[in-house]
């Protein structure tokens, strides 16, 4: 790349600058939502604002994990932790069992529905929340992690994307696996699926995210805060009436709240570039 | 081991038919080719005798069994793709004993028959390496070994040398050869290389639209074409195809050979027969016994032999081929020749030879 444009003392100055004040932009709410953890209430409703933390890291992270404010952080983690494992690791079972139907099996009205799952695609939550929050509160599944996870399950996107991945994979290798005399459901768990992998950790990192970060739907069927996930928790969190805002604690939630995502991201990184940009073929 | 006979073998997509009828029988330990240009139904016909593709009308046994509704694997025959279809995640040593695996084969016999294979292809130093660590040649051996492991009644190759360069592909078809012979595995080979067919070939098939227009012994296909189709695929550069009156006239007769002539005089429409020749069986002669003369157009001087291309007197084209240089022709230049009685065919109008 660096043959492309000549390097020159300046240039590379001004693109450090830019890129120096683009993480500054983004990074300082963050820190400042930091500082806000590390400080107590007074501190913070008192004006100016503190920028450099406090000494109170400690009991307000505390705080935050054994009691927060309507439920314990902690318990709010396991939840969202569960809501976002169990659709993430649903979403990419279901798509790529799909997937292989629809890309390996002649059945009757396949490309219809294969059309009816894209077309899904065009509907977010929010549209269908209604119908769907009746179906799960008939079924009895409000406040419970199956009622968080079910109607989250299907992804028409991950279906859409493992298709086209098997799509690319040469018909010779499934015939290879019949003269071999492997069942499809053999060759999907020995040769498609070890195939899939980094199109599998990619995914995982997006949907464990998307998982993560469900708010609406959260927020709408549970109502018991022990079953509130901590992106909504948040928002529980803010004071309604005349009760004071316990800033610090909020803040210390909101950190927290971001750590996992940012775990995962930072831990799968390498698969998940190589998800996107190699074909493992 | 095992035979493996066609019957009336018929083929269709949708309302497209693609093979018209095939019959083949094929002996146990026999190598027979097929061979024809893209789109005459060669690799059609050997997926369908592996079970990869099925079949309209007609019967498939192999060594005695119908086995048109068995799946690949119950037909016992092992297939070298030519992409070679090796799995990418899986080393050398997994690509091969994967069959076994599925078939339950205890790990001691599994590991010693890959051994094996591996010791008869060369591969023993790479078992450990996944397929993109390989080059052309090494991942065709691998996909070899995966078909010899098995210990199958039939070999199918689809075109398997056709990604290998060309040097590359002189070898393994030496290799292909030796390995068929001392393995002495019924195969079915597709290809559509004339090279390929004569060389490895204990008899080849000729197909032409889906129709098998000649079964024989490479060298009987060669001497006898029963086609046109067959003459020209087959021979290279192709059989020249020329119309009586382009011969030189004798006494009010073309001079060609008593049985030819006789052959055109029996035909109901004699002017619609080709000749055919095969460029090398021409030699130069004097005008006085010439059959057929020509003026020179252009000459290919490629060292080992010279392909003279003329323009007959009635126009139309021929070509002669001469061992070594041929130095004395000027372009633009009348050359007189002749050839032997039985290096002459004549075929009907629809391709037919005529007997």
């Amino acid at each position: 790349m660096s043959g492309m444009v000549e390097r020159r003392g300046k240039a590379t100055w001004l693109t450090h600058l830019g890129l120096i004040i683009g993480v500054a932009v983004v990074g300082f709410p963050i820190y400042l939502a930091f500082v806000a953890s590390t400080v107590t209430q007074p501190d913070i409703v008192q004006p100016p604002m503190p920028l450099l933390p406090g000494e109170h890291f400690f009991d307000n992270y505390r705080e935050a994990l054994l009691s927060g404010v309507n439920a314990p952080v902690w318990r709010m983690l396991v939840n969202s932790m569960v809501m976002a494992l169990g659709i993430t690791v649903g979403k990419i079972i279901i798509s790529l069992l799909s997937a292989f139907a629809i890309v390996y099996f002649r059945f009757p009205f396949r490309i219809a529905f294969f059309w009816m799952i894209f077309m899904t695609l065009m509907l977010p939550v929010e549209v269908r929340i209604v119908p769907t929050y009746e179906v799960i509160a008939n079924f009895g599944m409000l406040n419970s992690y199956s009622g968080l996870i079910l109607p989250l399950i299907a992804s028409a996107t991950a279906t859409f994307l493992f298709r086209q991945f098997f799509m690319t994979i040469p018909d010779e290798l499934a015939e290879a696996a019949r003269v071999d005399g492997a069942k499809p459901m053999r060759f999907f768990w020995d040769i498609l699926l070890p195939m899939s992998r980094t199109n599998i950790a990619a995914l995982f990192v997006i949907l464990f995210i998307f998982g993560w970060n469900q708010y609406l739907w959260p927020l709408l069927i549970t109502t018991d805060p022990e079953m509130n996930t901590i992106v909504m928790g948040i928002k529980q969190m803010f004071p309604s009436g005349d009760d004071v805002a316990d800033w610090p604690v909020i803040m210390a939630t909101a950190i927290l709240a971001m750590l996992p995502p940012v775990a995962v991201v930072v831990f799968m990184q390498k698969l998940f570039v190589r998800g996107l940009i190699e074909s493992d073929k | 081991m095992s035979t493996i006979s066609l019957k009336s073998i018929r083929k269709s997509f949708g309302r497209t038919e693609v093979i018209h009828g095939v019959d083949i029988d094929i002996e146990d330990g026999e190598f027979v080719v097929i061979v024809g240009p893209s789109g005459c139904g060669k690799s059609t016909l050997l997926r369908m005798v592996a079970g990869l593709e099925t079949v309209t009308s007609g019967d498939i046994h192999i060594d005695g069994t119908r086995v048109n509704e068995m799946e690949p694997m119950e037909r016992n025959i092992a297939m070298v793709f030519q992409n070679y279809a090796l799995y990418p995640h899986m080393t050398v040593f997994n690509n091969m004993a994967y069959g076994l695996k599925i078939a339950g084969t205890p790990k001691a016999e599994i590991a010693e028959r890959v051994q094996n294979a591996a010791k008869l292809l060369q591969l023993e130093d790479y078992m450990d390496r996944k397929p993109r660590q390989l080059s052309g040649g090494q991942r065709q051996r691998v996909a070899m070994g995966r078909a010899i492991v098995r210990k199958p009644a039939v070999f199918l190759f689809d075109e398997p040398l056709s990604n290998l360069d060309a040097k590359l592909r002189v070898q393994m078809r030496l290799e292909i050869k030796a390995l068929q012979r001392e393995l002495g595995v019924t195969s079915l080979y597709v290809t559509h290389d004339q090279v390929e067919a004569m060389t490895l070939a204990d008899r080849m098939i000729v197909m032409n639209g889906g129709v098998a227009d000649q079964i024989g012994a490479p060298l009987e296909v060669y001497a006898r074409p029963a086609t046109t189709f067959v003459a020209g695929f087959i021979g290279s550069p192709p059989m020249n195809f020329i119309h009586a009156s382009a011969f030189i006239e004798r006494a009010g007769t073309p001079a060609l050979p008593d049985a030819v002539l006789r052959k055109l005089w029996a035909a109901p429409d004699a002017d619609a027969l080709r000749i055919g020749v095969r460029p090398e069986m021409f030699e130069f002669c004097d005008a006085g016994a010439a059959m057929i003369s020509g003026t020179v157009k252009y000459t290919e001087a490629l060292g080992a032999e010279t392909l003279i291309h003329l323009s007959l007197p009635n126009g139309e084209p021929m070509t002669v081929r001469r061992n070594g240089t041929v130095s004395d022709l000027a372009q633009g230049g009348e050359c007189f020749l002749t050839c032997s009685e039985d290096s002459v065919f004549v075929f009907e109008k629809d391709g037919r030879k005529i007997d």
